[in-house]
């Protein structure tokens, strides 16, 4: 699952702030096809886990109402430079994706 | 007077066996995700979604919850809100739209570690409050602020 998620996090006094973006359609489910005017099925982003060293720090439960290519930040403490964070995601499709990257 | 004592102590002991097993299955602990509320994800009003995520649609209006969004957004697609607030033991921070089809948007589950601190975009169909519901101490709080939506973004 590579390219489909962008990562960063540094420390900034001590405290953490992590920015991600994961691309994703996020379809409500609500929107038609524009050609068929067919309704175009729900594939939203459910979950999101993100771990600090593999410790939970924060669980995302989503709706459709968040945008397409979601993007979020939150900041957490008790980081060093070079700890992992890892950031997961489940789908109501059932597909799934993980990305890490190393504080800064 | 005793049998009474008795008859309440077994229900508080079946409640507490019940409650172990929910622990130990489908509710995980604090900072741990916990299982995706569907029937608060579904609900079609404001304050059925919020008691099915919370339990209860009891919140206090708080200066300690800012909510930081545009006055204006152009494009309803694409609204970013800041939530931020200086509440201790905050467990969760949910952002709720309340004209939206489905209004409970996104529900952040926050650990020891984390912050009173979140930012995300989110879809708004038309003009509207957003609503933030912070879980502090076993409490609800909540602020909204409004935006005004020029282009709707929920599709149609």
């Amino acid at each position: 699952m590579a390219n489909k998620m962008k990562i960063r996090a540094w420390i900034d006094n001590g405290k953490t702030t992590v920015k991600a973006i994961i691309f994703h359609p996020m379809e409500t489910g609500l929107r038609k096809d524009k050609s068929s005017g067919k309704p175009i099925p729900a594939h939203y982003i459910t979950e999101v886990s993100c771990e600090h060293n593999g410790k939970a720090i924060l669980g995302c439960l989503w709706g459709p109402g968040v945008s397409k290519n979601p993007f979020f930040s939150f900041r957490f403490s008790g980081a060093k430079t070079g700890d992992t964070l890892k950031i997961s995601w489940l789908d109501n499709q059932g597909q799934n994706g993980s990305s890490e990257t190393k504080i800064s | 007077m005793l049998k009474q004592r008795r008859t309440f102590l077994r229900a508080g002991m079946t409640a507490g066996t019940l409650a172990v097993a929910t622990g130990a299955g489908l509710l995980t602990p604090r900072g741990v995700l916990a299982a995706w509320p569907e029937k608060a994800f579904k609900a079609q009003k404001y304050p059925a979604a919020l008691e099915a995520l919370a339990g209860s649609a009891e919140a206090t209006n708080s200066d300690a919850v800012k909510v930081k969004a545009p006055d204006i957004a152009e494009n309803g697609a694409v609204v970013s809100v800041s939530v931020t607030t200086s509440l201790p033991k905050v467990e969760n921070i949910s952002v709720f739209v309340p004209v939206n089809s489905f209004p409970l948007s996104a529900s952040f589950e926050m650990s020891d570690a984390t912050e009173g601190f979140i930012t995300a975009r989110f879809k708004m169909a038309k003009t509207s409050d957003v609503i933030a519901v912070v879980k502090a101490d076993g409490k609800l709080y909540t602020a909204k602020k409004s935006v005004k939506v020029t282009l709707g973004g929920c599709g149609g």
